[in-house]
């Protein structure tokens, strides 16, 4: 992580966490962002092909590495959408006995998960969606993208006292 | 703002400790002084936020980044404590936005610094200046990059 000068927001790819259909939405998302949380439910009502990017801040979330590994960890195990949907609906429990019970609900192998919120490659996979976010300059979140191009949040959708 | 080209003016400021700083403290090393408008503000929050997230790298490129606004040290002090930032913070407090008003960065409508960047090179000399075009703007952390490249 040592090039972290401008660079186009990278186009969705095959790795990329997608979902529904329409023109093409790249969001870079803290999980642990009350903001991300306030305006998940409009984002993902877009008649709109949503394309989910991590984008954990932990200075300001300290939790928030730790949500997007296990978002991805859940995602190796089809799950990805239904982890990050369960913790933006009930935000206030992040702890890791809260993040098993998530998974347990979600019918996930609960040993898999844990192994693999915890390895590197998971690391890797969100510091890479982070990186890409800090090249293309976001820095407040969510920061969502259209062709391109970042737009307000607030032209996206509307939230409940602007971004703050 | 301060030109690329100038000498970039000297300061002593007192730090989130309250201890004096100098930029001559630093010479030896490139600085990248961050004007911002202020502590606890919303944007400002989010600006020092994902600077800390590329903190290391930015030392690693060993430019030492520094923030600078008219707060008082002890608000400095529970700024950082509440952002959890590493990034020494500069009082511009008495009088009241000197040091701003030196590199050009101070807002006299609005009492504040303005939202811009300042690279100051080994020599003591600015090399590459930022303003964002609106307060409301964050410059990225990809500009910090983009700059100390941009020197190389």
């Amino acid at each position: 992580m040592s090039e972290l000068t401008s660079a186009a927001v990278p186009a969705a790819g095959p790795q990329d966490h997608v979902r529904g259909d329409g023109e093409e939405l790249i969001v870079y998302v803290d999980l642990a962002c009350p903001h991300c949380a306030a305006a998940w439910e409009s984002i993902v009502s877009l008649p709109d092909r949503i394309v989910f990017r991590h984008f954990p801040v932990a200075s300001k979330h300290p939790r928030s590495p730790a949500l997007h590994a296990a978002a991805e960890a859940a995602g190796a195990q089809g799950g990805f959408f239904g982890f990050v949907d369960s913790l933006f609906a009930d935000h206030g429990h992040v702890d890791d006995p809260h993040l098993w019970r998530r998974a347990e609900r979600l019918g996930m192998d609960i040993g898999r998960f844990d192994a693999e919120r915890r390895s590197e490659a998971v690391a890797a996979r969100v510091r890479r969606d982070f990186e890409s976010g800090i090249r293309a300059g976001v820095a407040r979140t969510p920061a969502p993208f259209r062709q391109g191009r970042q737009v307000p949040i607030d032209e996206v959708v509307s939230l409940p006292s602007g971004q703050g | 703002m301060i030109e690329p080209g100038s000498k970039a003016p000297a300061f002593t400021l007192p730090n989130h400790r309250g201890e004096q700083v100098s930029l001559a403290d630093f010479r030896g090393r490139k600085v990248m002084l961050v004007f911002y408008p202020a502590d606890f503000s919303p944007v400002c929050s989010d600006q020092l936020s994902i600077y800390q997230e590329v903190l290391g790298l930015i030392e690693e490129a060993g430019v030492q980044l520094i923030g600078i606004s008219v707060d008082s040290s002890w608000t400095h002090n529970a700024f950082r404590k509440h952002l959890g930032i590493d990034i020494p913070l500069l009082a511009d407090f008495h009088p009241k936005g000197a040091v701003s008003r030196s590199y050009g960065a101070y807002i006299d409508a609005a009492g504040t610094g303005n939202r811009s960047l300042v690279l100051v090179d080994e020599q003591g000399i600015v090399r590459w200046v930022h303003e964002s075009p609106s307060v409301l703007e964050i410059p990225g952390a990809n500009l910090i990059f983009d700059a100390l490249q941009a020197v190389a």
